[in-house]
């Protein structure tokens, strides 16, 4: 009988338990340890961040789900992960803290034969001044990554339109660091804020302004994208400054925000200028980073570094001595997802670190970057969930390696961002991308298949995305046909 | 004057006048029920040929 531990239960974790418990049945032992208790669909936050939805619409608890699965759940996080076994232990495992079911504080050495990384991101508002510490957000802006932030999100928004029924009021939204991912959620924010605040009267009295580290309106941390529109090949950048400019939305870019205070952001541009930025109400996403898992050899030495890259997040398959973005290319990134040194270990979703950017490296002249990271949660998260969960599937059947693969330049990946809910008044940009990471050499000029990268924005988005939320809370619960929704 | 009405505040020379601005037209488009049944099941198409694709 062979043991896979996954660690972590988000998007690409709780794909990968659930179709290899599926797969290998009663014979194979799958254990999840996640430090949640509840399941988030991520993409729902914004709703849930304009009062649109509840945490309640968007979670759900993993126990009865596993339980239901046979899927051993441990409500824990993990610590350290001990590839060759210790001193007292002769094989692999990794020590886990219990964060729920009545052990909590409590560790505990977890054995595995197949090992899992998907623990996602450290929400790193403690690399910004003023916007957060170790412990979490701080109080002068709100978020939305979570649900519990989301809902804080909405109290909050709720206050400011409040107050915009007398007195004019500023909303900044976007990204807290030079530094940052996710800049499509921060985009359906604003435009879901826009949407709400149009909606209960208060629209005239809300001036809302675009803060990012893109340096480019549509650059999104995949250096934008071009689509097939008009008879023309158009950039990204064209629709979303057409997007912003039509719904009145401001927006600053290149921005590397350095310090939060109450009611102001700080921020340094790509030419090397600073500004001030006053808002009565900002959501801004931070920087991510690796959760800080150790490694340590059969002697107990420290290996972390040889397993983490310098950002905490775990090495695989890819060539992390690409240098300069002239040298980049398709093949840098990973395929199988397999930590080069530990064959039976992976990592998936945000967890691996990825070879470089996708967006162009740049700085300020001060030497600040400021350069999007790349995005890899949702579908392309899902899909590399699946890809591990069969090559294991194959290796503990007698595959000699990983017979799947999730490459992210080879994979495309559908992104529906909302711009507002309603069943009949709701808008959303349906997009299409493909592959992810741009393949120059497969499609000169655009490095993407024009006829695979789409875009559009319409009433049938909106109707698209809440397909999603309904389809993949289903699929997750393990409801009747799971299987046959696609990730 | 009528005609762009819809670009009634953008400024000359901002950085929203360097862009395009979806005609009326356009928007009524974006929520017209009928319009957006057949894009429903176009965006579907689309989507599923590329799930198709980049499953490896």
């Amino acid at each position: 009988m062979a043991r896979i531990v996954v660690m972590g239960g988000g998007v690409s974790g709780h794909t990968s338990a659930t179709f290899l418990k599926k797969w290998l049945g009663s014979s194979h032992e799958v254990i999840v340890v996640t430090p949640n208790s509840l399941w988030n669909w991520i993409p729902s936050n914004i709703w849930v961040g304009v009062g649109q939805m509840t945490k309640k619409d968007v979670t759900f608890a993993l126990a009865d789900v596993y339980k239901k699965a046979g899927i051993d759940y441990r409500q824990a996080k993990a610590i350290s992960i001990h590839p060759e076994g210790d001193k007292e232990l002769d094989k692999n495992f990794i020590t886990i803290e219990y964060t729920g079911q009545g052990k909590e504080g409590s560790t505990e050495k977890v054995e595995y034969d197949y090992l899992i990384n998907a623990t996602g991101p450290k929400l790193n508002f403690a690399a910004t001044e003023g916007f957060g510490d170790a412990n979490g957000i701080g109080k002068h802006t709100v978020s939305v990554c979570t649900a519990d932030h989301a809902e804080h999100a909405a109290a909050e928004l709720k206050k400011v339109f409040e107050k915009a029924k007398t007195k004019k009021q500023k909303i900044l939204v976007g990204t807290g660091h030079g530094m940052c991912t996710c800049q499509g959620a921060a985009f359906e924010y604003i435009f879901n804020i826009e949407h709400e605040a149009k909606r209960v009267g208060v629209r005239d009295n809300v001036d809302i302004k675009w803060i990012s580290n893109e340096s480019f309106l549509g650059d999104f941390g995949m250096g934008g994208m071009h689509l097939n529109v008009g008879g023309y090949t158009a950039s990204s950048k064209i629709f979303a400054e057409s997007l912003y400019s039509e719904r009145k939305l401001d927006w600053i870019v290149g921005a590397h925000v350095n310090k939060i205070e109450k009611g102001k952001a700080h921020y340094e541009l790509l030419d090397g200028t600073t500004g001030v930025e006053e808002f009565d109400f900002a959501m801004l996403i931070p920087p991510f980073a690796g959760v800080g898992l150790k490694a340590f050899d059969k002697k107990g030495e420290d290996i972390t570094a040889k397993i983490f890259a310098p950002n905490g997040f775990m090495k695989v398959d890819a060539n992390y001595n690409a240098g300069a973005y002239e040298n980049w290319s398709a093949s840098d990134w990973p395929r199988k997802l397999q930590n080069p040194d530990y064959g039976n270990m992976f990592a998936v979703g945000i967890a691996f670190a990825p070879p470089h950017t996708i967006s162009k490296p740049m700085s300020s002249p001060n030497g600040t970057s400021i350069t999007p990271t790349p995005p890899r949660t949702g579908m392309p998260s899902a899909m590399m969930g699946k890809a591990v969960a069969q090559s294991i599937v194959d290796m503990i059947n007698g595959a000699s390696e990983p017979t799947h693969t999730a490459c992210m330049s080879e994979m495309g990946a559908a992104c529906v961002a909302s711009a507002g809910k309603g069943l009949f008044t709701g808008t959303a940009a349906a997009m299409t991308v493909y592959p992810v990471v741009p393949d120059f050499e497969k499609y000169p000029g655009t490095g993407r298949d024009i006829n695979g990268t789409t875009g559009e924005i319409g009433l049938a988005g909106h109707w698209i995305k809440y397909l999603l939320h309904v389809g993949f809370l289903w699929k997750a619960k393990l409801r009747p046909g799971w299987t046959l929704i696609p990730e | 004057m009528a005609a762009t009405k819809h670009m009634n505040h953008i400024q000359p020379y901002s950085a929203q006048s360097g862009t395009m601005i979806p005609t009326p037209f356009r928007k009524f488009l974006r929520t017209c029920v009928l319009w957006q049944i057949i894009r429903f099941i176009a965006i579907n198409i689309k989507m599923t040929i590329l799930i198709l694709k980049s499953h490896h």
